[in-house]
């Protein structure tokens, strides 16, 4: 005999996005002590460094090619498509969608609210320039998309939950990752439909995925270095390792150095390109959903019981 | 001004769960959703290995990342230390999660009943729609707080203006009070005893202090 009365006026529950499969929230591990992968930011959320980071990049690289007789619009609104689809990614993610316009209140401390008010006026470049045709207001959303990316990597580095991302050498990660895969979009764009600036965006596509191998190392040789990561996000981010370095880069640099060297060198460029932008793309969603670990509980000394005397601690799942 | 914190006496928990099981009917929260909780942890290397029950909550840091980072001012600290969340303000973008070195916070998206698609009563009675699709955690059972430091009664001291974690400690492991005032009783606790904070290292201030011996 139960004392509590079935009500079956609210069964089942509205419909919902999770209706019909198990609530997340149930599977939050609230009994595990060692560091676990986060479980609140999604693919969503990974979208959103994606399509910013490569927006920002094409319009960067779109400046550029641009200034060499490139057209404006193309860039500038390749640039805004990725950009928008990455914060459309984010507004799909959040709990409360339609007060997403409370992002705005926080700029005082919150890179989230920096990034929000930063993508406002690339927006507003970036429409500018592709209705005007302007380089000059094509470098000016480049610039301003900089600031924007430049806060996002902030997010990450503010997260003091996920080690991860604290890490010392994210930012320069997240904007040579971004700016390489832009450069990548754009030298793909410019062997399809302005062959005069593809040397310049070749070199320059060059230029940044060796940048991007370095900010890379650095930031896991500080990793390695410093025991700054649990256990199991240092293993997925070694697991990254070389198939970023060789698929994701060595690979892209050999076929544009190759394209120099065919008669036919435009299909090879804008597979480096395309290869360059999966390989950043790949490795940010490994790094906002696998590498995610907590930081997991730990105590740093075990307590006396009755007449016997304290202990050591313990810090599960990070190396000793 | 009050500087509210808890003391978690490490050597007196014994892993019961009842603090866990007094939150849930406080605070009446979803299923897998604990504010409080107790982590069983192995200590140790064969043959001297220990167990700790550790509970844990959000901390109510001085410094708290979350609020820092919150976009919205949703998630603020009180004057009186209590770290809290503006429920109608809260857009539920999970930043705080990341930023939480705790692992307090927790995000219920729909009504969710503990008996799979039949909601009883109380569950109906106690449903919260403001806290749907945002973050939550452990408020101190603030209504009581607020209750009692409005009455003249001691939260820590009257059981009516106390966390209900703390009321239900059968081992008088959890104790709760006033960090700034010399002569409470987690001040005492404090004076007397070893103490440390979890990830002090991290400088977020936690104000849940851990007790794991006497003072020599």
């Amino acid at each position: 005999m139960t004392s509590s009365r079935v009500i079956t006026g609210l069964n089942p529950p509205k419909k919902h996005k999770d209706a019909g499969r198990r609530p997340p929230w149930r599977d939050q591990h609230f009994r595990i002590v060692p560091p676990r992968p986060q479980s609140g930011w999604d693919m969503r959320a990974a979208g959103n460094f994606m399509g910013g980071g490569a927006g920002t990049g094409v319009l960067v690289a779109g400046a550029l090619a641009a200034f060499l007789g490139g057209p404006v619009w193309l860039f500038a609104l390749a640039g805004l498509a990725l950009i928008g689809a990455g914060l459309f990614c984010v507004w799909m993610e959040i709990g409360r969608p339609w007060r997403a316009i409370n992002v705005f209140f926080h700029p005082q401390t919150s890179w989230m609210t920096r990034e929000a008010i930063a993508a406002m006026p690339v927006f507003g470049a970036g429409l500018l320039a592709a209705w005007t045709g302007a380089p000059a207001l094509l470098a000016l959303a480049a610039a301003l998309a900089l600031v924007f990316l430049f806060c996002q990597a902030r997010i990450l580095a503010a997260a003091k939950g996920i080690p991860a991302w604290r890490a010392a050498g994210v930012v320069p990660l997240i904007m040579t990752t971004g700016l390489a895969e832009g450069a990548g979009v754009v030298t793909a764009l410019a062997a399809a439909v302005q062959p005069a600036a593809l040397a310049a965006t070749a070199v320059l596509f060059l230029a940044l995925l060796v940048a991007r191998v370095a900010a890379w190392l650095g930031y896991l040789g500080g990793l390695r270095r410093g025991a700054a990561v649990p256990r199991r996000a240092l293993e997925v981010l070694r697991g990254a390792n070389a198939p970023f370095v060789f698929l994701g880069n060595a690979l892209p640099a050999a076929l544009l150095v190759l394209a120099w060297l065919v008669p036919q060198p435009l299909p090879l460029m804008a597979a480096a390109g395309l290869v360059g932008l999966a390989a950043g793309w790949v490795l940010k969603a490994r790094l906002i959903t696998r590498a995610a670990f907590t930081q997991g509980f730990a105590i740093p000394k075990a307590p006396a019981r009755g007449a016997g005397t304290p202990g050591p601690g313990a810090r599960p799942g990070w190396e000793d | 001004m009050s500087k509210w914190g808890m003391i978690a006496d490490l050597g007196r928990c014994v892993g019961c769960q009842t603090c866990t099981t007094a939150c849930k009917h406080a605070n009446g929260t979803a299923p897998g959703v604990q504010w409080r909780r107790v982590l069983d942890m192995e200590v140790g290397t064969f043959p001297d290995v220990r167990r700790v029950f550790v509970p844990v909550g959000c901390m109510h840091c001085d410094d708290p990342p979350c609020a820092s980072v919150c976009p919205t001012t949703a998630t603020y600290k009180r004057d009186d230390g209590i770290v809290h969340v503006d429920y109608d303000k809260c857009i539920g973008c999970a930043y705080c999660f990341m930023a939480c070195p705790y692992d307090a916070r927790y995000k219920v998206s729909q009504p969710d009943w503990a008996y799979g698609d039949t909601a009883t009563e109380p569950e109906v009675a106690r449903l919260r729609e403001d806290m749907l699709g945002v973050a939550q955690k452990c408020t101190f059972c603030v209504d009581r707080i607020d209750y009692g430091t409005a009455n003249g009664l001691t939260p820590g001291v009257d059981p009516d203006a106390t966390p209900a974690c703390v009321n239900a400690c059968l081992s008088g492991a959890l104790q709760f009070g006033d960090l700034d005032d010399p002569n409470s009783n987690v001040s005492r606790l404090l004076a007397e005893n070893e103490s440390f904070r979890m990830h002090e290292e991290l400088g977020t201030g936690p104000n849940i202090h851990y007790l794991w011996g006497r003072r020599s």
